[in-house]
């Protein structure tokens, strides 16, 4: 197939604009579903009186509200803020590490995050932090630590090669993992309850209290918007680092800006979801394949796309077998591995290593 | 003033680490080189010699291990790379080519060292990018994917992005590699037209010595990481220079039409030994 010019791609207002209402629609098609049946122009009245006051004379019972309010809206805006927190942080490190397998948890992440998880099940420790209960917070460091981790470790001489921090953020990955594993197969000695951790290990959207939902978006809503003023960067990254520097890019300081911010979207994502795959993988690629490569685009649209699409995930993971939540990182794998692999055929003549 | 100027320079890649001091072995040692504006310089030598290292000191990218690189009457390494990349341009040998990008997208990159980080780009931005296409010769190239073109059309692409950075002073590392015949004299012609009406100043690691002494007015042989003959072609380009640093014998003579020298191989008259390998012993 041909491919079109530049000129022939959809202008970028339009592109963002046509994201938003689809990810705006998914969020209220997602937030009908469920044990009770809500109508989506009540949800619209419901929103409207709760922002500018009373216009709507309630045509819906006052259980309802309290449902939408409470359970359905903190689960849906959940799932978005997730999926734009993995898919930006999946375009963030393809850019980074010019690697088109790069994913959030290319550099560690999901290891540590894994281990920290499954530690905060095993430790009988009880507490909250800013409205997370002990797995999330361990997750969310141990994620960070991982990474960290890795960065010092591949880090030579005040330089920290691509190649050699994809490799270490394998190796403690594995390592990390098969920690896990060690764990999850003494859990008769340690008195895990596997299925939980289990489920919590394939990824699942859990929000109890708002609280949750606005340190994650304080989290993500920040780093999307640094990771937007690397754009120009990441543009150049993709000529490699040597021209990325002569083309004026302070490249080991913006590739260190670049790791802390995907660690942050990635450890904010995690927190609230669990490992769930596929959506850092894939939202960057299809959005590249509509709107090309450059950031200033394809972050804010990527984060749209993973947004709109772990809305949709989780619905079906809800709603497919209920009572049962099916965790929504194996939707994601059902979805986002054949679309891989579907990549991987098309891509085979554009993608160099 | 001189435009570009190397003191004294020597050079090590960290990393590197052999001798018994644990430090790596100097890449260039003692190279002196002082270039006016408007000038145009070929460096040559023999693989290995030290030619593309040279470029990467003089374009700020390798900071000198003893020696000073100098832009005007500044120090590189007291410049912010923002700053260098405002003056001193590079078109490399090959790097990775990105996927999806176009002509115009990839020459506008030449304009990163000028992007403002809240706001878009301004018209004197639009203005240099057309100005560099339309002078590399890649205007009509424009809406074409940067990966779908052949190597002598990206080799012009990557000299607009270069040429957009409005720089002062240019590092070419082998720029006629991948060019036909017909290309390789536009591409050092269009250089060398720059050199004359804008003043621009041009360092060229160059391995055809033909095109080196048509199209420069001095030239550096290097070897060993050291220059070991500078100046004119018909002072640098000599039969016991050539073999003593490459290694192979040549014979000089004027060129036909433009006098400068021009260099024919004389076979070594070993090449059987290269085709039928262990057949005789």
């Amino acid at each position: 197939m041909r491919r079109e010019g530049s000129t022939g791609r959809p202008a970028s207002s339009v592109v963002l604009a046509v994201l938003l209402i689809v990810l705006a629609g998914a969020l209220l098609f997602a937030a009908t579903f469920g044990a009770v049946q809500l109508r989506p122009d009540d949800l619209v009245r419901m929103t409207v009186n709760h922002l500018v006051g009373p216009r709507f004379e309630p045509t819906w019972r006052p259980q309802d509200e309290a449902i939408f309010f409470s359970i359905r809206l903190p689960r849906v805006a959940g799932a978005a803020i997730v999926g734009a927190a993995l898919a930006s942080a999946g375009v963030l490190f393809q850019g980074l590490l010019r690697n088109p397998l790069a994913d959030p948890y290319a550099l560690g992440v999901s290891g540590g995050a894994a281990l920290g998880g499954a530690l905060g099940f095993l430790l009988s420790v009880s507490f909250s932090f800013l409205g997370f209960s002990p797995v999330p917070v361990l997750a969310f460091g141990g994620g960070l630590a991982a990474m960290s981790l890795v960065y010092g470790l591949a880090r030579s001489s005040g330089r920290a090669p691509t190649v050699t921090l994809l490799l270490a953020g394998f190796a403690i990955s594995a390592i990390m993992g098969y920690a896990v594993s060690f764990l999850l197969i003494m859990n008769d000695r340690l008195q895990i309850n596997l299925p939980r951790v289990y489920g919590w290990l394939l990824g699942g959207i859990s929000v109890t209290q708002w609280s949750q939902l606005v340190v994650a978006a304080a989290m993500v809503g920040p780093a999307v918007l640094g990771g937007w003023l690397l754009r120009h960067s990441l543009d150049a990254l993709s000529l490699g680092e040597e021209s990325a520097q002569q083309l004026g890019v302070a490249v080991e300081s913006d590739k260190r800006l670049v790791i802390v911010l995907g660690s942050v979207l990635t450890g904010a994502a995690v927190a609230l979801g669990g490992l769930i795959g596929f959506v850092g993988l894939f939202a960057p690629h299809v959005t590249r394949v509509v709107v090309g490569p450059r950031h200033s685009l394809l972050l804010p649209a990527a984060a749209l796309v993973g947004a709109a699409f772990l809305v949709l995930a989780d619905l079906l993971a809800r709603s497919l077998l209920p009572p049962t939540e099916i965790p929504v990182g194996i939707l994601t794998a059902f979805v986002g591995g054949p679309f891989f692999l579907w990549l991987l055929r098309r891509e085979r003549r554009e993608y160099r290593l | 003033m001189s435009a570009l100027e190397l003191q004294a320079v020597e050079a090590r890649y960290p990393g590197r680490q052999h001798g018994p001091d644990k430090r790596a072995e100097p890449v260039l040692r003692g190279i002196n080189l002082r270039l006016e504006a408007g000038e145009m310089r070929a460096l040559i030598g023999p693989n290995g010699a030290g030619k593309s290292t040279l470029l990467r000191v003089a374009g700020g990218l390798l900071r000198p291990s003893a020696g000073r690189a100098l832009l005007g009457d500044r120090d590189l390494a007291t410049l912010r790379v923002r700053e260098i990349a405002r003056h001193i341009a590079v078109v490399p040998q090959e790097g990775p080519v990105p996927v999806g990008l176009c002509v115009r997208e990839m020459v506008e990159l030449g304009r990163t060292p000028y992007v403002r980080l809240l706001l878009g780009s301004t018209a004197h931005d639009r203005h240099a990018v057309d100005w560099a296409m339309a002078v590399a010769g890649v205007a009509e190239l424009a809406d074409r994917f940067v990966d779908e073109l052949s190597g002598g059309e990206r080799q012009r692409v990557i000299l607009a992005r270069a040429l957009a950075q409005e720089p002062r002073v240019l590092l070419l590392d082998e720029p006629t590699a991948n060019l036909d015949l017909q290309h390789q004299v536009a591409m050092l012609e269009l250089v060398r037209g720059l050199t004359r009406e804008q003043g621009l100043t041009v360092v060229a690691a160059v391995h055809d010595l033909q095109l080196a002494a048509l199209y420069c007015d001095q030239i550096a042989l290097m070897s060993a990481g050291q220059i070991v003959s500078q100046g004119s072609p018909e002072a640098v380009l000599t039969a016991p220079l050539l073999l003593a640093t490459f290694g192979q014998r040549v014979v000089l003579s004027a060129h036909p039409t433009h006098g400068v020298p021009l260099v024919a191989l004389v076979p070594n008259g070993n090449a059987r030994r290269l085709v039928v390998p262990g057949s005789d012993g």
